[in-house]
């Protein structure tokens, strides 16, 4: 009888230790605080541009996270990404005229919706949509804007200047009032 | 020509091989349900597969959990992100080193001890003296044993990862003081519970192809004192492989 308690002893503590181990993983790694929660009401809003914003990243308000990015869609008619999230129930005093716009966490952080709330009396509730949005920053475009406002300061400011191509990438910064004349 | 004809050979034993597995799965399932009508059968195997092999899972688990702290701190300082240490550290254990290396150390572990314990029955003539009483030593014999690798193994991969998360967080967070707050809320934030899934789901595969693969080669040994070496070998090598192999088609399957 006793070789068989130990074997038994042995492999429920075995048992029980892996099932615990799968417990701290559930609990501790991974982050369900709002998957549990319940009720939850769904919006949706209308995006040029998303970035690289995915199903699953918060929408948070202050800071605060109260839901998940549901589903991401296109819309073909309107030619904008349709975002439907999930707001957790005990959050339902979001205004009407609240604004949705992209975030990134972090400079390496994935991208989150957070939500600024308005000014409206009435608020937001199952199927509505958020209308006033603001879209992801796509830093290329950014660049692109930085890039051509310089050009165009370099070729008003010193056409004679033969550098000015140059100036346009790198040393623009300074006022071509500092620059060398020869 | 010859050449030719023992490629032929080959292929045909390999394809001969893969379905005389086939057919053993199909015949441990069918006795499977009556074994796990004896369950004292069965904990005995989970003891002999699962909880003897916790203390080479979990050094194991601790220290590729450390190694993973160090190499993943010395990269991730190079761009400054320190506290991306929890994210990837877990992630890395979660959905591949745990599983993978938990299914390695338990076909040298448990695999290999399986596979000699049914050949040296095959060996000495234990499993014809079963037949012979009318006890179906698949259902005595190899279905437990089965079902003991299938059962320890999901158990044995959760432990590893995480031992291995710990791991992790005693060379960042105690000995290269990456701020603990930063380092877990970025893990919370970034695994998900389908990370968690993958992993498991990936050690109950990898605990059916080791276990079925051990018990195969056992089953079929040859019975002198080589051939059980040899069967012994083949399962470490072919489990190690078919580990592997089996690894990339889940990973592409849940990316």
């Amino acid at each position: 009888m006793r070789p068989t308690r130990t074997v038994e002893f042995s492999t429920g503590l075995f048992v029980l230790l892996g099932f615990a181990a799968l417990f701290f993983l559930v609990t501790q790694i991974t982050n369900r605080e709002l998957s549990t929660g319940g009720k939850s009401y769904e919006v949706m809003a209308l995006f040029e541009n998303i970035g690289s914003l995915k199903p699953g990243a918060a929408v948070s308000m202050a800071g605060v996270t109260v839901g998940r990015v549901q589903t991401i869609g296109y819309d073909q008619q309107q030619y904008k990404a349709v975002v439907r999230m999930r707001i957790n129930s005990q959050f339902d005093r979001i205004p009407k005229d609240s604004d949705a716009s992209i975030m990134t966490s972090g400079l390496l952080g994935g991208q989150y919706i957070g939500i600024t709330p308005g000014g409206a009396e009435e608020f937001l509730k199952g199927g509505d949509r958020i209308e006033f949005v603001q879209d992801a920053f796509v830093l290329e475009n950014l660049i692109n804007q930085l890039a051509s406002t310089f050009l165009r300061r370099d070729q008003g400011n010193a056409p004679d200047n033969s550098q000015g191509g140059q100036g346009a990438n790198q040393g623009s910064q300074q006022p071509p009032a500092e620059e060398p004349k020869k | 020509m010859h050449f030719l004809r023992e490629l032929w050979d080959n292929v045909r034993e390999f394809v001969t091989t893969v379905g005389a597995v086939a057919l053993f799965f199909g015949r441990v399932l069918a006795q499977l349900p009556r074994a796990l009508l004896r369950p004292s059968l069965v904990v005995e195997q989970v003891h002999n597969t699962g909880a003897l092999s916790l203390v080479i899972i979990m050094t194991c688990g601790l220290f590729v959990g450390m190694v993973l702290g160090l190499t993943g701190y010395d990269l991730l300082q190079r761009f400054g992100s320190e506290e991306a240490l929890g994210t990837a550290g877990a992630l890395a254990v979660v959905k591949e080193l745990g599983p993978v290396v938990t299914a390695l150390l338990f076909a040298g572990r448990a695999g290999t001890a399986l596979a000699s314990e049914i050949g040296l029955m095959r060996a000495t003539d234990q499993l014809t003296a079963m037949e012979m009483m009318a006890v179906d030593p698949m259902r005595r014999v190899i279905a437990p044993r089965f079902a003991g690798g299938v059962i320890a193994m999901p158990l044995l991969t959760v432990i590893f990862i995480a031992i291995g998360i710990f791991g992790v967080q005693l060379v960042g967070v105690q000995q290269f003081k990456v701020d603990a707050a930063s380092f877990w809320s970025q893990m919370r934030s970034s695994v998900g519970m389908d990370d968690i899934m993958e992993g498991v789901v990936k050690g109950c595969v990898f605990g059916v192809a080791c276990s079925l693969i051990a018990v195969y080669e056992g089953y079929t040994a040859t019975p002198t004192a080589e051939g059980v070496g040899r069967a012994t070998t083949r399962t470490v090598v072919i489990s190690a492989v078919l580990t592997l192999i089996l690894d990339y088609i889940l990973t592409a399957i849940m990316l």
